[in-house]
């Protein structure tokens, strides 16, 4: 099987470590995971903010960089949402208006798009991958994850899989950390009320670690709880699955936090 | 008396303001997890709620591609069974009909059911402009009436005040409008409901015209469905002599058979409950029973232009429940006086723009942007509409709108930007060198690491408000994997 990373712009840019831990955790498991370098943006935040035409050149650049492969699998629910949700009507409007004819049929034919969590549970058929993470962790079930794709219990079973990890429970999960893409801007006044809860439902658990599947969300729950200097980090789930004793004990040795070339968040 | 949404401001704006009344914020957080609650434990006992909800939305749909058709039929049985239809293009004309039909009466006052869609023309305001008065006979609505105040919730339009603010509204504005309430009155639940049924008592049976909007209008045999949870309703549906219903076009369904799932799925998304409390049914006039002269104002105010919207058109299957509303995470926050309309939260983001049209009032264009995308209330309606797809179709007409502008939008310049650096990999990378070599700088400052970036100056200053934003890294992802060989050859030192 072939099986394609859809790294993300974001973690392209901004959390490379994430990627990382994806590629590290696929060789371990098995999958010779590959990176197309064609590849740029979903172009989710074109298309949520309204500009569709100004979509077309990244819905093109993904499945030309895609075509060929059997898989992809990529480290964030929204960016698979925008993949399987988003881009045929891209497409549609973009050969309504009589640019990139071809474009319908290439998204038809693209592989399907895997969020990490259904890649593993569904494809490779695994809850233990062989990780260790020796932390209290707390875990927020980001919006298109969960309503969008349905990813329902599958990070929890990976996570409880975990050597070493103790997950408590988030009071409110379900509820929008209010991040919503340009919406933290053009709304950031609401967009920071609702993380204001959110961060308030991650503190109360005690744990020392937030961990989701979308570092766009992890970004602004982060921030916030950074500006706050609460002393909770957060991780993306492929960055505690990729965790192993060999990894846990450079953190210890160095003092950093294994496997995220981001940084704070 | 009442207030007006007229001239309200842009959702941002609107929002920032409300966000900040603590007592605002209590009450609607207190009010949506209660009713959040009991929506989910009666919804989750029916096994097959899916199908229902199915049923549900087909019903609406069926509706809505045969409107013409099933309209004429249900004009038809009307008036075979004595009523007088009118039909109402838009607000002015809906209004003048109602007017018209009490000055006819030559009274100087309407009872009325609680009702959106006078609401939706305003057409309180425009009896009071000929000396009618509009008595709201729901108890919320009477509280907003009385408050001077506007409704900020679909079914419990009061849901912004608490019941200590209830009762010094009745005890100041209750007397000046009829029967005074009682001395002593507390803010027991049961004693303010007792002050409004004594207060709402005299006006029911002195009144000769009621004023009624519709759930639901049965085609083929021309009946209409009112349904209720206080009986007030119901007062002003059987006591007057004349009942003027103004109904929304898109109310229409085919047969009695039909109403049945949308029955099902009304109470227990609304209020929680698994049947209704009251429901009124009424065709045309009855002999010697109820109101001898009925009107029926057919509304479409908008309609119409919404329902030749592809996408769009779905949101004409509401049925107001407003589980929207309530599971809405902006809605909880910022309550419904922010989105300037009678329709607030998810369903109020698209029912506005798609009734009113984009393009022509700021205010309407703010609306689709009024939402996280989170999803949660196409999962709460009953009927299926994909509120976060009609919130990006409605992002794109009001782009779309702005697409010939002379001076561009600065979001505008970037969003055209953004696409051109993502339709090549090579144009994203070197963005992205850009921003390592930012990295570098800003991680350095004052000769130690830093990790977060300060407060940005423009729109960045958005985000970095509240939130910090880690310094960019040094590498990007791509990057990180040609020097490593796809991490083949990766060394500890990648690891951090």
């Amino acid at each position: 099987m072939r099986v394609a990373l859809m790294v993300t712009c974001v973690n392209d840019a901004m959390f490379p470590g994430t990627g990382a831990a994806v590629v590290r955790l696929l060789r371990r498991l098995g999958v010779d995971v590959d990176f197309p370098r064609g590849q740029t943006c979903c172009g989710q935040p074109m298309v949520n903010t309204g500009y569709l035409d100004e979509a077309v050149p990244a819905v093109r650049s993904f499945v030309d960089a895609f075509a060929g492969y059997d898989a992809v699998v990529t480290p964030s629910g929204s960016c698979a949402g925008s993949a399987r949700h988003q881009h045929a009507l891209v497409a549609k409007r973009a050969a309504d208006n009589g640019k990139d004819p071809g474009l319908v049929d290439a998204v038809a034919a693209g592989p399907p798009t895997y969020e990490l969590s259904e890649f593993l549970v569904d494809v490779l058929g695994v809850t233990d991958v062989g990780a260790y993470f020796p932390h209290t962790v707390t875990y927020h079930p980001t919006c298109h994850s969960l309503r969008m794709l349905g990813v329902g219990e599958r990070p929890r079973r990976l996570l409880e899989s975990v050597r070493g990890l103790r997950l408590v429970e988030l009071p409110g999960a379900d509820q929008c950390c209010g991040f919503g893409g340009t919406f933290a801007l053009k709304n950031a006044d609401t967009s920071v009320a609702m993380g204001a809860d959110k961060v308030r439902h991650v503190r109360e658990t005690g744990a020392e670690v937030l961990v989701a599947g979308d570092n766009s969300c992890l970004m602004h729950i982060g921030g916030m709880l950074s500006r706050q200097r609460s002393g909770v980090r957060v991780m993306h789930l492929a960055e505690i699955l990729a965790s192993t004793e060999a990894t846990t004990a450079v953190e210890n040795e160095t003092g950093r936090e294994a496997g995220s070339a981001g940084g704070a968040r | 008396m009442s207030g007006t949404f007229v001239g309200m401001p842009k959702f941002p704006g609107a929002a920032r303001e409300a966000l900040a009344d603590t007592q605002l914020r209590y009450n609607l957080a207190h009010a949506t997890g209660t009713i959040r609650g009991k929506r989910a434990a009666v919804v989750g006992e029916v096994e097959n709620w899916e199908e229902v909800r199915l049923a549900g939305a087909a019903v609406k749909e069926r509706a809505l591609l045969e409107l013409d058709q099933r309209l004429m039929q249900l004009e038809g049985a009307l008036t075979a069974r004595g009523a007088t239809v009118h039909w109402a293009r838009d607000a002015a004309e809906a209004n003048a009909i109602v007017t018209g039909i009490a000055q006819a009466h030559a009274v100087d006052e309407v009872v009325k059911v609680k009702s959106m869609v006078t609401q939706e023309i305003g057409l309180n305001e425009a009896l009071e402009a000929e000396g009618i008065a509009a008595w709201e006979t729901d108890l919320a609505e009477l509280i907003v009436q009385l408050g001077g105040d506007l409704p900020s919730h679909i079914l419990v339009p009061a849901i912004h005040r608490n019941r200590a603010e209830v009762r010094e509204i009745f005890l100041r504005e209750m007397a000046k409008v009829g029967r005074p309430a009682p001395a002593g009155l507390t803010d027991e639940p049961a004693v303010l409901a007792g002050a409004a049924r004594e207060h709402l008592r005299e006006k029911f049976l002195r009144a000769k015209v009621a004023v009624s909007g519709a759930n639901f209008a049965i085609a083929d045999s021309g009946t209409l469905v009112v349904v209720e949870s206080e009986g007030n309703g119901r007062m002003c549906l059987t006591l007057p002599e004349v009942l003027v219903s103004v109904v929304g076009i898109e109310k229409v369904v085919s047969t009695w058979d039909e109403v049945d799932p949308l029955l099902r799925l009304l109470p227990r998304s609304s209020t929680g409950e698994r049947m209704n409390p009251y429901t009124s049914t009424w065709t045309g006039v009855t002999p010697g029973d109820g109101p001898q002269e009925v009107h029926v104002v057919l509304l479409d105010n908008g309609r119409t232009r919404a329902l030749a919207d592809e996408v769009g058109r779905q949101a004409l299957r509401c049925i107001r429940c407003s589980a929207c509303l309530n599971v809405c995470p902006v809605y909880e926050r910022t309550g419904g006086h922010a989105y300037g309309s009678v329709y607030p939260g998810p369903i109020g983001a698209i029912l506005n723009p798609l009734l009113k049209g984009t393009g022509v009032d700021e205010q309407v264009d703010s609306l689709p942007y009024a939402s996280s995308l989170c999803g949660a209330c196409f999962e709460a309606c009953p009927v299926r509409i994909d509120i976060p797809e009609v919130l990006v179709h409605l992002r794109s007409k009001v782009v779309d709108g702005h697409r010939d502008d002379r001076i561009p939008k600065p979001e505008a310049v970037a969003f055209k930007a953004a696409g051109w650096a993502f339709g090549s990999a090579e144009r994203l990378a070197a963005g992205e060198r850009v921003s390592g070599l930012a990295g570098k700088v800003l991680g350095r400052r004052g000769g130690r690491k830093a990790q977060v970036l300060g407060r940005l100056p423009g729109p960045g200053g958005a985000w970095t408000d509240a939130r910090d934003l880690p310094v960019p890294p040094t590498e990007s992802f791509r990057e990180w994997w040609e020097r490593t060989d796809g991490g083949r050859e990766e060394d500890d030192d990648d690891r951090t």
